[in-house]
């Protein structure tokens, strides 16, 4: 037999047997099984009923706020509350199902299907009265409406679109400069203190920011707040390290960019922009915690393993008359995830 | 041919069964009160004609049709939970002091969002609990999905007429996710802050448009003040909206297409075998929206899920070690994670290309994407199968299709693995570079040997099913005979059994199609014609066919003469198979 031919009529090695006799259970056919089960999902109901009310004494008698109650290091609060709750449901849901089981009918029915598809003369009269309607309207014999009408409509995309433009700035070179500049001092993150070059030991790792972030204007007013701090935090963060200067093996044109042994480089990740943070001193490898890129940081920041496709960028460093680290200029390659217009 | 055939007996049934179904309090008979109350619906709204054929529709019974179930009211949950959220919830990037209840933070300059967050799990009573049962309830809602999909993949569900219910359902569970991580990025704490980041990451990868798209999402350059407010418009209108829509016509789609059902005795391509909606299906149901419910409220209450205050406020110049996504972002991060950088980041004509980024996070999820939605329709296509289904496929019975989802998820689960690369590495003392040179080539080679794998026992399954029919099931009863030899007693299989078995489908490769020119000469065949025979043979030859009416009989004769010899056993079923193969009455 061809596979169409089965298809159509498939062997039936045994016959139908037919549906099951239907089995009747303890619960229709015994009085005091009938009445236990009934005491049963009573008795569910009852249960949840006192759950909430629990809820409703937990709610009002456990504190939270400023010295919550604590119950295994939870707060009472939640885990009362939880508790309770689920109780409640739970009881209700077994309740429902035991009912369902043990005392509703039982019996299985059947019915029968019919085909998804329409009846032969419903398409028909669908297909015709769709014809007819074109007919009437016209539409093909008038292809300069039709098409106009086409062209207005679907011109209508264009304000949906352009009426989005002013959801946000165009990029313009943004993503090309943080804000380093010349002679802007390397401060602590979190701390804001400068940064002398002998404050670091050999296989130091400090977490920094341009200290322009923690700098006040002459009414004491943060330079930089809210948006506009996050927003260059989010480019500006570095790591500074320090190594044996006889480890570093610094690219070419990038001799002068290290002071002592001491490093400067974009704390941004080049994959997807993570902050880096781990540091092995030994090896001077900077592992990113989210997809472990590896960056050897005495060879340029290079990416040693994992799925970064491009060096750290360094921040060529130099010293201030005060003795303080400090930039030589900006970044000299965006820095962060890869872009497009990246170059 | 549309009313519902409800076997003869229904009405006796009812009045066989326990007295508290009886007549008193809910008749819904004229004149008494929900007879009233229908009435009057039905002189506005003209229900009873619908409802007629619905209220006592039937819904075959199977553990395996419930998961889509706890999908749907798990859902539910998320809008009650969802909603009592927004309530307190402030979607804000504004600075404001956390003055608040939790110690370690008060007077800390933190986002609107990330203060409210903390108010509703230490000033609102129930607040975390509610935030704890909203996430919990979203894990078991993309879980739910999760295995629901690979239930109606394995059985064959998804076939004819049920293709869009299919696509449906695979864009229940696309928009799922994105609501999951729009959810996930709202308390504005480190973690979500820093899957924003990467977020914006991909989006940058996108060739030619990606950083404007990048700056026209967050309003600027990462992070702005935007972000938050529209990922919470998506998330509490946008997408919940979407998923009402689909849910609904998913649900619509059910109840038209009727369920499917597994073949047995009575059951056919042709009817459907279950319990009426009303009252046992309706009250199976609600009771399990109870029982989801009630689960997420235990899970809430006693497991914490996202401490965002252990977390702290998002700030882009840190991390935090192990920071990994929601478990079901694993997989396309696992992919960000093994995919190799350098060799697939170009620079040229003064442009970037990052391929490194792009094509396991844009591209991959999307191709994936596709590949899940189209996989009714390229079944079909193979198979040019065009009949109806609705008589479900056991796995081992189409063992092509059963060995196709095994190797996607057999490429899931390795990628997922990937995304937790670091975690293995200090479980189990490994090196994270071996594991990810291993997950390189595995996440190729594993899919494949999983195919072939699945196949070979789909087969061998198929195989033992018609040894059980043709022989009989192994009781583990030995028998020693006359001549001292062992050997293990077979029954011939209960006839309900036996029957299951041999209702399925031929799984047979299509033949060769070669179409005849106008002078009736065969033509080359085409080639796609070709590409179908060819997939086609591999994905269902091999198969084993059932045996034939003959074969049967000539193997319960032969056991019948064996049997003749030896002592009778009891307990052998009264609806079994008889010796010529012929049914027992019933
Ligand atoms: C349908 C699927 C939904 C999923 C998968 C989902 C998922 C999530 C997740 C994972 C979170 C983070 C929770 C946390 O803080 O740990 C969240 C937060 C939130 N969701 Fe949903 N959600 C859904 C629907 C909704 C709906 C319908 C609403 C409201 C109408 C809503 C309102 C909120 C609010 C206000 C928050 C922030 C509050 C907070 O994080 O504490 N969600 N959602
Ligand atoms: S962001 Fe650093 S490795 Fe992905």
């Amino acid at each position: 037999m061809t596979l169409e031919q089965e298809r159509k009529q498939p062997r039936l090695p045994i016959e139908d047997p037919g549906l099951g006799e239907h089995t009747w259970r303890p619960t229709d056919v015994d009085e005091a099984k009938e009445r236990r089960a009934e005491r049963q999902v009573a008795g569910l109901f009852v249960f949840s009923m006192v759950c909430t009310v629990l809820f409703v004494v937990g709610y009002f008698l456990i504190d939270i706020g400023d010295n919550w109650t604590t119950f295994g290091g939870l707060g009472a609060s939640t885990l009362v509350l939880g508790l309770s709750l689920a109780g409640a449901l739970l009881s209700i849901g077994v309740g429902i199902i035991h009912w369902a089981r043990k005392l509703m009918a039982d019996k299985e029915i059947v019915e029968m299907r019919h085909p998804a598809a329409s009846s032969e003369e419903d398409r028909e009269a669908t297909l015709k009265a769709l014809d007819e309607g074109l007919q009437e309207s016209g539409i093909a014999r008038r292809p300069l409406i039709r098409n106009t009408m086409i062209g207005a409509v679907g011109l209508l995309g264009i304000p949906a679109v352009v009426g989005l433009r002013d959801l946000g700035p165009l990029p313009g070179d943004k993503l090309f400069s943080t804000i380093w500049e010349e002679g802007m001092l390397l401060a602590r993150d979190v701390v804001g203190t400068p940064i002398r070059p002998s404050d670091m030991e050999i296989g130091d790792l400090i977490n920094g920011q341009p200290i322009a972030l923690f700098e006040t204007d002459e009414e004491g007013e943060p330079l930089y707040e809210g948006e506009d701090l996050l927003v260059n935090k989010a480019k500006a963060s570095i790591v500074i390290v320090r190594m044996d200067p006889s480890d570093n093996t610094p690219a070419e044109g990038r001799e002068n960019w290290a002071i002592d042994g001491i490093l400067c480089y974009s704390k941004i990740c080049t994959h997807v922009g993570c902050p880096i943070n781990l540091y092995a001193r030994k090896t001077h490898h900077l592992l990113c915690p989210c997809h472990q890129s590896t960056f050897d940081l005495s060879d340029g920041a290079r990416v040693v393993f994992g799925p970064a496709a491009r060096p750290l960028p360094q921040l060529p460093l130099a010293v201030n008359e005060d003795g303080y680290l400090m930039a030589q200029s900006d970044f000299t390659e965006p820095v962060g995830p890869s872009f497009w217009e990246r170059g | 041919m549309s009313t519902t055939e409800s076997n003869g007996t229904g009405g006796s049934v009812a009045s066989q069964v326990a007295s508290t179904n009886g007549t008193k309090a809910s008749s819904a008979k004229k004149g008494s009160p929900v007879g009233k109350a229908a009435t009057w619906a039905d002189e506005r709204l003209g229900l009873a004609t619908a409802a007629k054929k619905n209220l006592r529709k039937v819904f075959p019974d199977h553990w395996s049709f419930m998961l889509g179930e706890i999908a749907l009211w798990s859902f539910v949950v998320l809008l009650v939970t969802g909603v009592f959220l927004t309530l307190w919830y402030r979607p804000s990037m504004a600075e404001v002091t956390y003055t608040g209840a939790y110690d370690q933070m008060r007077g800390l300059h933190v986002s609107e969002a990330f203060a409210s967050t903390l108010d509703l799990s230490f000033d609102v009573r129930g607040g975390l609990l509610m935030r704890q049962m909203h996430h919990w309830a979203a894990m078991l809602f993309i879980a739910a999905m999760m295995v629901h999909l690979l239930r109606v993949y394995f059985t064959g569900a998804f076939r004819k007429p049920r293709e869009l219910n299919w696509v449906i359902g695979c864009l229940l569970l696309l928009l799922g996710t994105l609501e999951g991580f729009t959810g996930y990025s709202l308390p504005d704490d480190m973690l979500s802050g820093t899957g924003i980041r990467a977020a914006d990451g991909f989006v940058k990868s996108i060739p030619v448009v990606g950083t404007y798209v990048s700056f026209f999402l967050f309003g600027g350059e990462f992070p702005g003040d935007s972000i938050i407010p529209r990922l919470y418009t998506i998330h509490v209108l946008l997408i919940p909206g979407l998923l009402l829509g689909l849910i609904a016509a998913h649900m619509l789609l059910l109840v038209y297409h009727k369920h499917t059902q597994w073949p047995g005795p009575g059951r056919t391509e042709e009817n459907v075998v279950g319990y009426p909606m009303l009252p046992v299906y309706a009250a199976k149901a609600g009771g399990f929206f109870f029982i989801v419910f009630g689960v997420t409220a235990l899970l809430g209450g006693l497991f914490t899920l996202n401490p965002v205050w252990a977390y702290g406020p998002y700030d882009p110049s840190k991390v935090t070690a192990g920071s990994q996504p929601d478990w079901y972002m694993g997989w396309p991060d696992g992919a960000l994670r093994i995919f190799p950088g350098p060799p697939l980041e170009y620079s040229f004509f003064g442009v970037t290309l990052s391929l490194n980024v792009f094509l396991p996070i844009i591209v991959l999820p999307g191709l994936m994407f596709t590949i899940l939605l189209l996989l009714p329709f390229i079944e079909s296509w193979i198979t040019k199968d065009k009949r109806d289904h609705h008589l479900l496929e056991r796995p081992r019975d189409a063992p092509g299709r059963t060995a196709t989802m095994v190797a996607l998820m057999t490429f899931y689960g390795l990628m997922w693995m990937a995304g937790g690369n670091d975690i293995l590495a200090i479980v189990f003392d490994l090196s994270i570079n071996q594991i990810t040179y291993f997950l390189r080539v595995a996440v190729i080679l594993g899919p494949i040997l999983a195919f072939i794998i699945t196949r070979r026992w789909c087969i061998s399954l198929q195989r033992k099913d018609n040894e059980d029919l043709l022989h009989g099931y192994e009781t583990g009863i030995i028998m020693r005979s006359a001549q001292g030899g062992f050997s293990e007693r077979h029954e011939p299989l209960p006839l309900d059994k036996a029957y299951a078995l041999t209702q399925r489908d031929p799984d047979q490769p299509v033949a060769l199609e070669r179409a005849t020119d106008e002078n009736g000469v065969p033509s080359p065949t085409t080639r796609s014609g070709r590409i179908r025979h060819r997939l086609s043979s591999y994905l269902h030859g091999g198969g084993i066919a059932t045996p034939t009416r003959e074969e049967l009989e000539e193997a319960h004769a032969h056991a019948a003469h064996e049997h003749e010899l030896e002592p009778a056993h009891d307990g052998a079923s009264d609806r079994s198979l008889t010796a010529r193969g012929e049914n027992t009455p019933h």
